[in-house]
Parts: C-alpha cells; sequence; structure tokens
C-alpha cells in the first residue's frame, strides 16, 4: 500500500494552488472555484486519514464538506448575482463600498 | 491491487490533477477555468477510489463535477459578456506579496506532512467506504448532523433565492 503521506502531500499541493488563487486572482468567480478547490483538498486529507486510520468516520465528514460546499456555491453565486445587478462588475476589488 | 499498481495509478491521477487545478489560477477566462475544475475534479474522484472511498468518488463526480459546476457555468454565461478574457493588467505589489504568502504556507504544510512520517496505511475489509457502510454510519453515529445537514440545505435555498431576487 502506498502511505498516507503521498496522499497528504499531493492535498497539501492542491491547497496552496487554490490559496494562491484566492489571493491573486481579482475575478470573483474565479475566487469561488479556488475556494473549492481549497475544500477539496481539505475532504481528501480527510479521506487519506480515513483510510490510514481504518476509521470511516472521515468520509462521513467528507460527506459534510460536500454539503458545506453545495450550500456555499448557492449563496455564494446568489450574493454575486446581486453585486453584479448594481455595480456591473465582477472584480473583487472593484467592490469596496465597506471600507472606511 | 499490487503495490506498483496503486503507485502508476496514483501518479496518473495526480500529475493531471495538479495541472488541472493550477488551470484554474492561470486561465485567463472564467470558462477555461471553469472546464480546469471540472476536470480536476474528475481525477480526485480517481483518487477517492483509490483511497477506498467508493461512496464519496461517486459523490464527487454528481454534486462537485456536476451540480456545483452546472451552477458556476450558469452564472458564468449570465454574467460574463462577450469578449470576457481579462486583458493583460500590470501584475500588483500585493498580488506578488499574496502569491509569496500563499507559497509559503504550502512550505509549512508540506514540511509538517514530511515531519509526520510514511503513515503506513492500516488493512480496511471490503465493506469500508461502500454505500453501505457508510450509510450505516451516517444514519447511527452521524444522524443528527446528517438531518441538519437538510436545514442547511433548505436555508440555502431560500437564502439564495431572497439574495438574488432583491437588489443590494
Amino acid at each position: 500500500m502506498m502511505p498516507a503521506s503521498s496522499y497528504l502531500a499531493l492535498a497539501a499541493v492542491l491547497f496552496t494552488i487554490g490559496l494562491a488563487g484566492v489571493v491573486v486572482k481579482r475575478n470573483v468567480l474565479v475566487v469561488f472555484m479556488c475556494i473549492e478547490l481549497m475544500l477539496n483538498a481539505a475532504n481528501l486529507t480527510f479521506l487519506a486519514f480515513a483510510r490510514q486510520s481504518g476509521n470511516l468516520g472521515g468520509h462521513a465528514i467528507a460527506f459534510f464538506v460536500m454539503a458545506v460546499a453545495a450550500a456555499e456555491a448557492s449563496v455564494g453565486l446568489a450574493i454575486v448575482i446581486a453585486v453584479f445587478r448594481t455595480r456591473e462588475t465582477l472584480q473583487v476589488d472593484e467592490v469596496t463600498s465597506l471600507k472606511n | 491491487m499490487s503495490d506498483r499498481a496503486e503507485v502508476v495509478i496514483f501518479w496518473i491521477l495526480a500529475v493531471p490533477l495538479v495541472v488541472a487545478a493550477a488551470g484554474v489560477v492561470v486561465a485567463r477566462n472564467a470558462v477555461n477555468a471553469a472546464m480546469c475544475l471540472v476536470a480536476a475534479f474528475f481525477c480526485l474522484a480517481g483518487v477517492y477510489v483509490l483511497l477506498t472511498a467508493h461512496l464519496l468518488a461517486f459523490l464527487q463526480v454528481l454534486i462537485y463535477a456536476g451540480a456545483i459546476m452546472v451552477l458556476f457555468l450558469f452564472v458564468i454565461m449570465l454574467l460574463v459578456t462577450s469578449g470576457s478574457a481579462e486583458p493583460r493588467e500590470r501584475v500588483k505589489v500585493m498580488q506578488v506579496l499574496g502569491a509569496a504568502a500563499a507559497v509559503g504556507v504550502g512550505a509549512v504544510v508540506i514540511r509538517a506532512v514530511i515531519e509526520a512520517g510514511a503513515l503506513p496505511m492500516r488493512t480496511v475489509g471490503p465493506e469500508f467506504g461502500t454505500v453501505k457502510a457508510v450509510g450505516r454510519l451516517l444514519f447511527t453515529q452521524y444522524l443528527l448532523p446528517f438531518e441538519a445537514t437538510s436545514i442547511l440545505l433548505l436555508v440555502a435555498i431560500v437564502g439564495a433565492v431572497v439574495v438574488a431576487k432583491g437588489k443590494i
């Protein structure tokens, strides 16, 4: 069997890519996609540890993470649509009305 | 499955996975980013199968590559106007700093993984990760969180309708 550390390293790389995308990208939709990527990296970690310890609890948690991700995506995209209606923009650094 | 075959399949899945994930960040067009993300989700489902998480692999394809990405593509089609490729802008200092910070966080996490050692897998029975086993767990030990999930999804549906309908 492959050790769990290779899966964990893969999850770490995925998480880093997602984090870099969240920080660097300015299109709010792409930022959302990168958040999904980070959630998936967390799921991969849960599943790797579930397999490593032989405990199915990690699968249950990964299932709940998927449900939360679905809820987050629907509400987040609704907010994106609402903001786009009034601002006509998808750039994260142009929505600054809460600043100052 | 033999040890060697598992290593080969892992790399066959892991390399396209990382490439597709990088494509999400690099792509200039939101539709291309979404397509890269779908590819990444499919590769990830394969990795889940390697981890004998069959139910989760199935749900990954259904929920992520299916439902969530369709939602994303609909919103992209609604909002992104033609000629949507981002203009080549000057890279801001904050972006460079942010990318460096992200790489730093990644280095810390990978170092923690290396320090944890190899963590050999335990042998598991044929039931592990099947619909039956995970379902039984969800309906016994995790029954309350499972039912709470339905309320969460209901609130999300109502919230999405209310937010997208009104003006902010």
